[in-house]
């Protein structure tokens, strides 16, 4: 070894003050923030207390916390009772053709997501799309309220989400080996049995990433209701932003997404044990 | 392809399901109707509207600004980051990996409101520098995944070999690795200036009054009520799309 670090020591020091400054320390000061009390004059303030976690624990955010449950566990399962199908069918294609159909997948999320929840507005509203076509028909006689709805909400999400199920789904199910599954055909498993016992244990790293993809911005997404839902949808994310930018409570804000974080630290414990259980698998 | 007419069926209304809300926009971009959806006739009206607007063009140049400079500086301290990781060994190198991966982990409103702490406790002014650090930020572990598993691809001899011969690291780095890289790291540019141009979340508990971007100027737009140039926005923005994915397709195409 030469003394030459200078290079070396530079781009050590940029990136390591880089990564401290802006990814660490702000974990820090939203964790400590979490601990601090509220009070009208600052945003934060001493003395350390256990409040604003115990505030969580009150009617209200129990309500929240539930509701947003509900929207974000229903807009994952509908995206993969949609994507499942449709990633196995795209993933079955020809070369070409499934490049194409994956290319004409992504090219609609170029577009601003705002652009496309708003588009939404304009299929739902009781003038819209969907109820004058409804009205035409004669199904309806009038118009139904779809908009400002917890319906709303689930539609936008799952139209801003589905890619986030369908692409990791796409590449798990590119991946299989078609001669485990002829395989448990020529072993007399019926096509039930052979999903069930075979390719639904060798997606299922593909299903949780998925799923881990769409429910946890679905929780946090806070512009789709803000635009579709009505005064009742709020998620996590609506009251992590109304405590942060119109009640100006951080300590409340920074409690709530602490336990948004431990959230995704389990969901994450649980999609890695799966994966380890899934290659102990393989190696067996 | 697919045989089966039903199987063919669902891929069809699945690909309707992602096109025909933004095929709906455009179609009603046309139309000369301010808040009625029945079709009052074609007209041009939105487009002269949003050619015209002023505030909205100053908003796509802040956006262009803040993308190309973020991107080009998370570039650099991306690659930067792949490089030590792949060749050195130093103290707390598994803390620097964590960091990395704690950034792409963290969900857009727990790193926005986390960079809004940061900024109001060192007292940076919340405006276009603001931005930029975040943005920076949030794009700098997609280049350095990027970069790095490019590196990993090589074969570690060849910086031994430079080595062996007197090279210096920076001319290691200017002479063998750029060189090797260069593709990763447009990529890395790439994928960060999208990245850039599309966040709504972060930006929006960063941002200042004094520089505003066009994913906040819409947000503004279409909360308060139905817009018609959003419309013609829509039209516009995926036009360029499609242009650039033809563009893209034909020259790549092009090159074997």
């Amino acid at each position: 070894m030469k003394p030459d670090h200078g290079f070396r020591r530079i781009s050590l020091t940029l990136v390591w003050f880089w990564l401290l400054v802006f990814a660490m320390v702000p974990l820090v000061l939203v964790t400590i923030a979490s601990f601090l009390s509220h009070n009208n004059g600052q945003l934060v303030s001493l003395p350390f207390t256990l409040q604003n976690y115990a505030a969580l624990g009150s009617r209200v955010y129990i309500r929240i916390l539930q509701q947003s449950f509900y929207i974000a566990g229903g807009c994952t399962l509908i995206c993969l009772l949609l994507g499942y199908p449709f990633a196995w069918l795209v993933a079955r294609m020809q070369m070409r053709a499934r490049s194409l159909m994956i290319l004409l997948i992504i090219i609609p999320f170029w577009t601003s997501s705002l652009i496309r929840s708003y588009s939404m507005i304009t299929l739902l509203k009781p003038g819209g799309v969907i109820n004058s076509l409804l009205m035409w028909t004669g199904l309806i006689s009038k118009p139904l309220p779809l908009l400002f709805s917890d319906t709303a909400v689930m539609t936008g999400l799952v139209y801003n989400l589905l890619p986030f199920m369908v692409l990791p789904l796409l590449t798990n199910i590119e991946r299989l080996d078609d001669q485990l599954i002829d395989a448990a055909r020529d072993l007399g498993a019926n096509r039930l049995t052979t999903f069930r016992k075979v390719i639904l244990p060798l997606t299922l790293p593909g299903i949780l990433s998925g799923c881990i993809l769409v429910f946890l911005p679905a929780m946090t997404l806070f512009y789709i209701p803000d635009l579709l839902g009505g005064s009742k949808s709020i998620l996590l994310g609506n009251l992590i932003q109304n405590q942060f930018l119109v009640a100006q409570n951080w300590p409340l804000g920074s409690a709530v997404s602490m336990v948004f974080t431990l959230m995704l630290i389990v969901l994450l414990v649980i999609y890695w044990r799966a994966i380890r259980h899934d290659v102990r698998r393989e190696l067996a | 392809m697919i045989r089966h007419l039903p199987a063919r069926l669902y891929v069809t209304a699945i690909y309707l399901f992602f096109y025909i809300p933004i095929l709906v926009l455009i179609a009603y971009s046309f139309n000369e109707a301010q808040y009625s959806l029945l079709w009052h006739g074609f007209s041009w009206r939105w487009y002269t509207e949003l050619f015209s607007d002023r505030d909205l063009w100053i908003a796509v140049l802040h956006t262009l600004i803040l993308g190309v400079s973020a991107a080009t500086i998370a570039m650099w301290i991306g690659t930067l980051a792949a490089v030590c990781l792949y060749r050195y060994v130093f103290y707390g190198k598994q803390l620097l990996y964590g960091l990395i991966f704690v950034l792409i982990l963290s969900p857009d409103i727990v790193m926005g409101i986390s960079l809004l702490i940061l900024f109001s406790v060192s007292g940076v002014q919340l405006g276009f520098f603001s931005l930029l650090l975040a943005h920076i930020t949030f794009c700098i572990p997609f280049v350095a995944v990027t970069v790095y598993s490019r590196m990993i691809s090589f074969d570690q001899n060849i910086f031994e070999a430079a080595r062996d011969l007197g090279a210096r690291d920076h001319v290691i780095f200017g002479r063998i690795t750029l060189p090797l890289i260069w593709p990763a790291m447009l990529a890395g540019w790439l994928l960060s200036f999208t990245l850039s141009q599309d966040d709504v979340i972060i930006s929006y508990f960063v941002a200042g009054p004094d520089f505003e971007i066009l994913p906040l100027r819409i947000y503004s737009m279409v909360r308060s009520g139905v817009k018609p140039e959003i419309n013609a926005l829509c039209a516009v923005t995926f036009a360029l799309t499609l242009l650039i994915v033809m563009l893209s397709q034909f020259f790549l195409r092009k090159k074997p």
